[in-house]
Parts: C-alpha cells; structure tokens; sequence
C-alpha cells in the first residue's frame, strides 16, 4: 500500500507488521517536458541528480551524489548518474539505497535532493516523483509526485531521520536553486 | 567440467550410471542408506556397509580406505527409495574426529569417468560420521545435493536420526564399522553399546539415553576399549524413549539453514524438500555464516570474493564507528568550548555541570557506535572462523591442515595469499590479503630498517633473515600452486648472503637453477628472462605464441633478487627495470628482498621500480589502504608456524611431483 504524501507530511518507517526496516531505496524519476516546436512536439535532454546529505546534529558529515557513489561507511549507496532520465516509463532513473541497520550512530538526518544538473528548470520536468521502496521486498512505501513547473532548478525532496529507536521520513518539498548539493546547503539548514 | 557445490547446493545428475568418488585425508569407510520419501530408513537392510555391501543399484566398497569409488545404477534403485545418501565414517582406532583430518573430496563422475559435480566436506569439527551426497528424485530424474552434515555421536547417532530405533541404529552400527562380525547378528539381541567412534566425555547424553533405554546387555560389547556402555555414566538425566528425537538435546546434530542468507527465491517452484527442515529457533538471529556463499563459477572465486567482502565490511564498519567517534570527539570539544567562554556560566557555577554534560553526551554516543561495531565485528568474526579453514591452499594460511594434504593441482590459482590484514580495533580479526594471481604487479619485500617502527626495533641480521625466509615462503607458496610444468623460480643472490634461507629450495632442486651469484651471474639470469620477455612479447604480438623456440620455458617466471643492487652494473639495473615493466604481462614476475637505501646511489632513477612494486614488509607495519575508506591497514606476513615442517614437507611433495613428471 503506497502513502501518496503532500509537502511536509510524515510518516513513520516502520513495517506494515510493527517490524523496524532494516533497509530502504529512494527513487527518483523524471521525464522531460514536451515542448512546442516547429516540427512538432520534441524533448531535451535532462540531466537531474539525485544526492543525499548525511547529518549529525545539523552538521553535513558525509554526502552521496554522483561523484562520491558510496559513504564512507557504506550505509548509503548511489546507483550512478543517468544523464537523460527515463521515457516516463514510471521506473526509478536514479536511486539511492540506504542501509539503515548500517548507517552510524551519530548520523540522524539524511536529506535527498534533486538537482537539475544541466540547469534546466523545473518547468520542463514533468512526470518526477520521488518514492521510498523497502528494499528487502520491493514494496513501495511512500510516493511524492514533485508539482511541475516553476522557476528553480533544485528541489529538497524528503528527509529521513532518527526518533526513538526508528526513523520516520518527512516530505519536505522546498524549491531551491543549484546545479549541485553544495549550492543547496543554505536552503537545506532550516529544514533540519 | 566439475561443477563445484557448497553444502546445500544441488546439481541435476542425468546419467543413470554414475560413480561416486570419495577421496579422504585419512582411511574411512564409505556406506549408502537408502531412504524413502519422508527421508527415512525404513529397516536396517536398507543402509549398503562393509558387512551387507549391496543394494539394489549399489554396490559399496567393503574396506576401510582413503579412496573410494561407490557405483550407483540409479535406474536400478527399488522405486520407493527416494533418497540416497553417501555416508563417510570414521572407523574406530583412527582419527577421533574429522577436524583432525584435512577436509574429505567426494564427487560424481559419468561412466567415462569425467567429474559432474564435486564437494568438499569443510567445517567439520567433532564429527565422526557424515552424510556427505545425497542423491534424491526430483520431477522424474535425479539430483545430487551436497550436505555435509555430520553427526559427533558417530554413525548410531546419524542412523537414529535417519529414522531407525536406538537400538538398532547402534547394532547396524558397530556391524557397519567392523566391530561385530555380520554373520550373527540378531538384531533384538545385540549389545546395545555405544558406537565406538564416540569421542569421549563429550557430547553424549544421546547416546547415554540410548543405552540405558536399551534392555540391559547381556554381554559386555565386544569394543576394543572401555566404552561407556549401559549404566550411563553421564549426567544424561533420565532415559528417553528409544529413537525419540534428539534434536533438541546437546548431542543432537547441528541444523543447517538451506536457505541462501542474501537471496531471496525467484522462482515459482516450490520449494526443494530439504533433508530436515528444522526451523531456526531464533528467527531474528543473523543467519550463521556459510563458507563460499558469495558469487562465482567456482569455489575457489566464492571464495574469493567472500574474503573481499569481508574485507570490505570491516573496512566500512570501523569508517562508520571512527566517524561517530570523532564526531562525539568534536562535539564534545565544541560544547566544552562554549562553556568556557561563556562568563555567565562560570560566574553562576555551573560550567562543571555543562562540562559533565558535554562529557556524558561523548561519552553516550561512543558507546552507542562501539556496541554497534561489536555486533558487526562478532558477525565477521563468525564468518572468518568458518571460510579461513575452508580455503584452498593458495588462500590459506601455512597453519591450514590443507596444506598437509596438499597435491600438485591441475590448474594456475585465482588468487594468491600475501599476508594478513587487520585494524587496530579489532587486531585478532585477520582478513587474509588475498591478491589476483598471476600477480599484475612484482612484491618488494622491504628489509630496510628505515622502513617501520617495528623494523627499527630489530637487528639487521635479523630483519633481513625474516626477509629472505618470507620470500622462500612465497616462492614455495607459488611453487605448490601451480602445476609442476608451469611455474619456476630462479633466485640471485649476488654476495650469497640470502644462502641459509634457499638451502632447503635448493638442497630439494626445485629451483630453475642454482642462485646466480656474482656479477655474471646477475647478467646471465637476467640475460635469459629478458630473452624470454621479448621472444614472448614479439610471439604474443604476432599472433604466434607456438612459433617459440624450443629451448624457450613457457611456464610463468619468479625471479628472486636479494641484495639488491649488489653485483648490479648499469646495464644490469636497466634490464631489471625493464623486467619489471614488461615481466607481468608475459609471466615473468620479480620478488625483491631489498633495502631501498642502499640503491640510494642511483637517485631518483630507481624510483618508478620502487613505485611499481608491492611493498611488503617482514614485520608487521601499517603501510597499506584499502581501496574503499583508505584505512591505514596493518600487513603482517604469514609464515610457517615456528617449529612447524609444512615448508621443508611442502618442497618435498614439489620435489616428488617434478621428478615424476621429468622422466
């Protein structure tokens, strides 16, 4: 069962039978818009990226994006880049595993975000959503259908972070500008 | 080609005449049950031994031996057999357990004698008694599993598993392993004693509740030696009703989890019927580690890459804890700062208490972050205790029994082993530096005391003996795991120094020829393997590599340089560095045992050869990063057990092996 989420609600990462999940994937996926042109319909390529940003107590500690594919400890894991996005075919074009059992203790934030890497805005996106997937059966546990349109290049996604003994990802949904994660780090302080 | 099974794993067979081959490290005896559908034995002339040795379809060896050929008609087999499992016994007077033996070699071959499948019995320990095959039916043909489960309260205690009474699961026992002759049995009236292969002391409230349960004998057992019999001598409690299950007592056999840990079924087929399904009764336990569960064709690649991964996750589990640690540290700083700083805090006295907070949250997140490094550590420690004895010779430490049974092997390793690695938060966790074979880059064993802090502690005497004994050591390693035609070794030792630790290569004669000595020594060998190098190069490049010349050795090249650059012109250095540049790729490898220092006189010339070289070091010295985190990992090289004949028996064997293949 898929929780269709809006912007800035929460929900808790646990198991449909109370158990706690031990591993989770985020998947981003996008097609470009189509434009008008003179010969008809036609597409650009574009390029988003998928990061995320490990925290401990606010600070940036760690992040995985398309040129550190792997942190450190190797609790989070980047599938690798795709420059085009997919045909809007609904599959997952970039994806991030996250190893929840592994991440280390004192990491209790992690944020995704998806940049256009190649500047585009977000106006000429359209079908992207972000989803959260149980990793050890396939099953969808979240979906978050970014709203098209609009004139930025970046968008914060979803934050998953520690409570209690658990972790609980929040929808967060906040347009920014940038071509990469570094550019976002201001606009992903107020979220944490 | 063989397929090669780990426990658990199935092989279809689809000749109906096969041949099972047992090759043992020690004397046992081969036995076949034969079971029904539900896995059991349905009476005792349903298990083909020495003393009742064919079934139908089956025909056992009577003896006891070290090799064994079992042939098996499996159209042959009486239709309500559906099960066939190849049983291996220790026979009492020999080993006690099989932990003692190097691991047992069993495989299927067809009639024209070309190997289906094969399985090595690794991770046994107490046992005495060992389903190593089973042969079972699967959708009208057969399959073949190799299970390896073995059973320490010896044969008995596997037939009353299987299905037959406590009774006469002991008698059909000490009938199968020779203790009572097979003519005159009547069952009812057998001594009841216990199996002789029992070890003893341990493990026997099994076999104590068998006895007791059993009517008193009514003649002490015909055992060689005093064998606790009826009376149960053992704190074994009450007796159980015979041939009840024992799988929940301390003597019951270890379950196995058929199930791979990290694959999850894709497959709609029903589920294979395992030979016992015993459900795990901690479900949320980490599945216990398997020897060779990763990915690849081969044992020897799972292996390989099990040993890698292992590598991987201790270098990613200490990242994560030594993040979390710093963390915690700056943290700490941080807040201590603030609450020095701050003049109202100090005036209002409670700067300590902010201290003592500041302390307590470091404190709290570091031990958080330690108890979770010690589960991971606990886990990968569990998983090294069972793939380090499962290794093959090239992987494994010169301790491995497997190298007392080590023979000329028909195919060039995988993998070599350099050394071991470890951390310093966990220095007992060894993850063995396993390096792909033939090896891309030469070794440099540095003998320099400039080196490390360890090297600095020793005498030079010292140091450059450990240096030259870890070479020989390689060089026997690389020798041992290669077949006899395709590997040599040719050594030069200049000044002769390095002379004591090649005795023992050269006294056996297993060296390509004597270490060259002296300057014209270094030319001529050097003169020959850079011969080899360019004939190879210019064959390989013309697409001919037949069209050598005869006198030309094909096999892969190990040249041994010690003293390094003693007895080196320039000329010399030149066609070393040439060596050493070009060697790899055409099978000509270089180990040097040198000390950079004394090369400083040629400057910076020498030191792409120095960088192109895998520095090894023959004391324990921290100069090695993985390629994930970039830990700083500690080498240590692994040499023979002090005291320990494994190399001198291990020349010898390469010795044998080559005067063999010569003539």
């Amino acid at each position: 069962m898929t929780v269709n989420m809006t912007k800035g609600q929460a929900i808790s990462l646990q198991k449909q039978d109370g158990g706690t999940l031990t591993a989770v994937r985020m998947g981003l996926g996008w097609q470009a818009a189509k434009r008008r042109g003179l010969f008809g319909s036609r597409t650009r390529e574009i390029d988003l990226d998928a990061s995320a940003v490990l925290f401990a107590d606010k600070q940036p500690v760690d992040v995985v994006f398309f040129r550190h594919l792997q942190s450190d400890d190797g609790s989070v894991r980047h599938t690798g880049d795709n420059l085009v996005g997919g045909a809007g075919q609904g599959g997952d074009d970039e994806s991030i595993l996250v190893d929840l059992q592994r991440v280390p203790v004192h990491i209790d934030q992690i944020v995704f975000t998806v940049n256009s890497f190649t500047g585009q805005t977000f106006q000429e996106v359209q079908n992207a959503f972000c989803r959260i997937v149980d990793e050890t059966n396939g099953q969808e546990l979240a979906r978050y259908t970014l709203d098209g349109g609009g004139q930025y290049t970046a968008q914060i996604m979803a934050k998953v972070s520690r409570v209690g003994g658990g972790w609980q990802m929040t929808a967060l949904g906040n347009p920014a500008n940038g071509r990469t994660f570094q550019d976002l780090m201001p606009a992903i302080l107020p979220h944490l | 080609m063989t397929a090669e099974l780990v426990r658990g794993q199935n092989h279809p067979v689809s000749q109906a005449r096969v041949e099972i081959r047992v090759s043992a490290g020690t004397p046992v005896l081969a036995l076949v049950s034969a079971c029904d559908d539900a896995g059991r034995l349905a009476a005792p002339d349903a298990v083909a031994h020495p003393g009742a040795s064919g079934l139908p379809g089956v025909q056992v060896p009577e003896a006891v031996a070290g090799e064994h050929r079992i042939a098996v008609d499996l159209d042959a087999v009486a239709p309500a057999v559906h099960r066939l499992g190849v049983v291996l016994v220790l026979p009492p007077g020999g080993p006690a357990r099989f932990g003692a033996v190097p691991a047992s070699y069993v495989a299927v071959a067809d009639p024209e004698g070309a190997e289906l499948a094969g399985y090595t019995l690794t991770g046994l320990d107490a046992e005495t008694a060992v389903v190593a095959l089973e042969f079972y039916r699967r959708q009208g043909g057969w399959k073949v599993r190799a299970v390896g489960q073995g059973y320490a309260d010896g044969l008995g205690a596997l037939l009353a598993d299987a299905g037959l009474d406590g009774p006469a699961a002991t008698a059909l026992a000490a009938v199968a392993t020779g203790l009572v002759p097979s003519g005159d049995i009547t069952l009812a009236a057998l001594p009841t004693a216990a199996p002789p292969t029992v070890p003893h002391g341990l493990r026997a409230p099994q076999d104590a509740a068998a006895a007791t349960a059993a009517p008193s004998p009514p003649s002490p057992p015909p055992a060689p030696e005093p064998l606790p019999a009826a009376g149960a001598p053992y704190p074994g409690g009450p007796a159980a009703a015979p041939g009840s299950s024992s799988a929940d007592t301390v003597g019951g056999p270890p379950t196995i989890d058929y199930a791979h840990p990290r694959r999850r079924r894709t497959t709609t087929e029903p589920p294979e019927p395992g030979p016992r399904a015993v459900p795990s009764p901690e479900a949320d336990r980490p599945p216990a580690p398997v020897a060779g569960d990763a990915s690849g064709w081969s044992l020897e690649e799972r292996l390989y890459n099990q040993v890698w991964g292992m590598f991987e996750d201790l270098a990613r589990t200490v990242a994560a804890y030594r993040s979390a640690c710093d963390f915690a540290e700056s943290r700490m700083d941080r807040e201590l700062d603030d609450a020095l700083s701050d003049p109202r805090l100090r005036l209002a006295g409670t700067a300590n208490a902010a201290r003592d907070a500041a302390r307590a949250r470091h404190d709290e997140l570091v031990a958080q972050a330690k108890a979770v490094l010690d589960r991971d550590l606990a886990q990968l420690i569990a998983e090294s205790e069972v793939v380090e004895p499962a290794l093959p010779a090239a992987y494994a430490r010169w301790a491995n029994p497997v190298w007392h049974g080590h023979g000329v092997p028909e195919e060039a390793p995988l993998a070599l082993r350099l050394g071991d690695l470890h951390l310093p938060e966990r220095p007992d966790l060894r993850i063995p530096m396993l390096v792909r074979a033939p090896l891309e880059r030469g070794l440099w064993i540095d003998n320099g005391r400039t080196g490390s802090e360890a090297a600095m502690t020793m005498d030079t005497d010292r140091l450059r003996r450990a240096a030259m004994d870890m070479a020989v050591a390689h060089a026997v390693r690389l020798l041992a795991v290669h077949p006899g035609d395709r590997f040599s070794v040719h050594v030069i030792d200049a000044a002769g120094a390095g002379a004591a630790s090649l005795a023992p290569l050269v006294a056996a004669g297993v060296l390509a020829g004597p270490p060259a000595a002296g300057a014209a020594g270094v030319t001529r060998t050097l003169e020959v393997l850079t011969r080899r190098v360019d004939l190879v190069q210019m064959a390989v490049r013309a697409g001919a590599p037949e069209e050598l010349p005869p006198d030309v050795d094909v096999a892969d090249q190990l040249l041994i340089v010690h003293d390094f650059p003693h007895g080196f012109d320039d000329r010399a250095v030149t066609r070393l560095r040439y060596l050493a540049d070009e060697g790899p790729a055409v099978g000509v490898h270089l180990l040097m045992v040198a000390d950079r220092d004394e090369a400083s006189a040629y400057g910076p010339l020498l030191d792409p050869l120095w960088r192109s070289l895998m520095r090894l070091s023959p004391v324990p010295d921290n100069h090695l990063a993985d390629p994930w985190v970039g830990h700083a990992w500690t080498f240590e090289p692994d040499l023979p057990p002090r005291g320990s004949r494994v190399l001198e028996q291990t020349i010898d064997r390469i010795a044998a092996a080559r005067r063999d293949a010569r003539p």
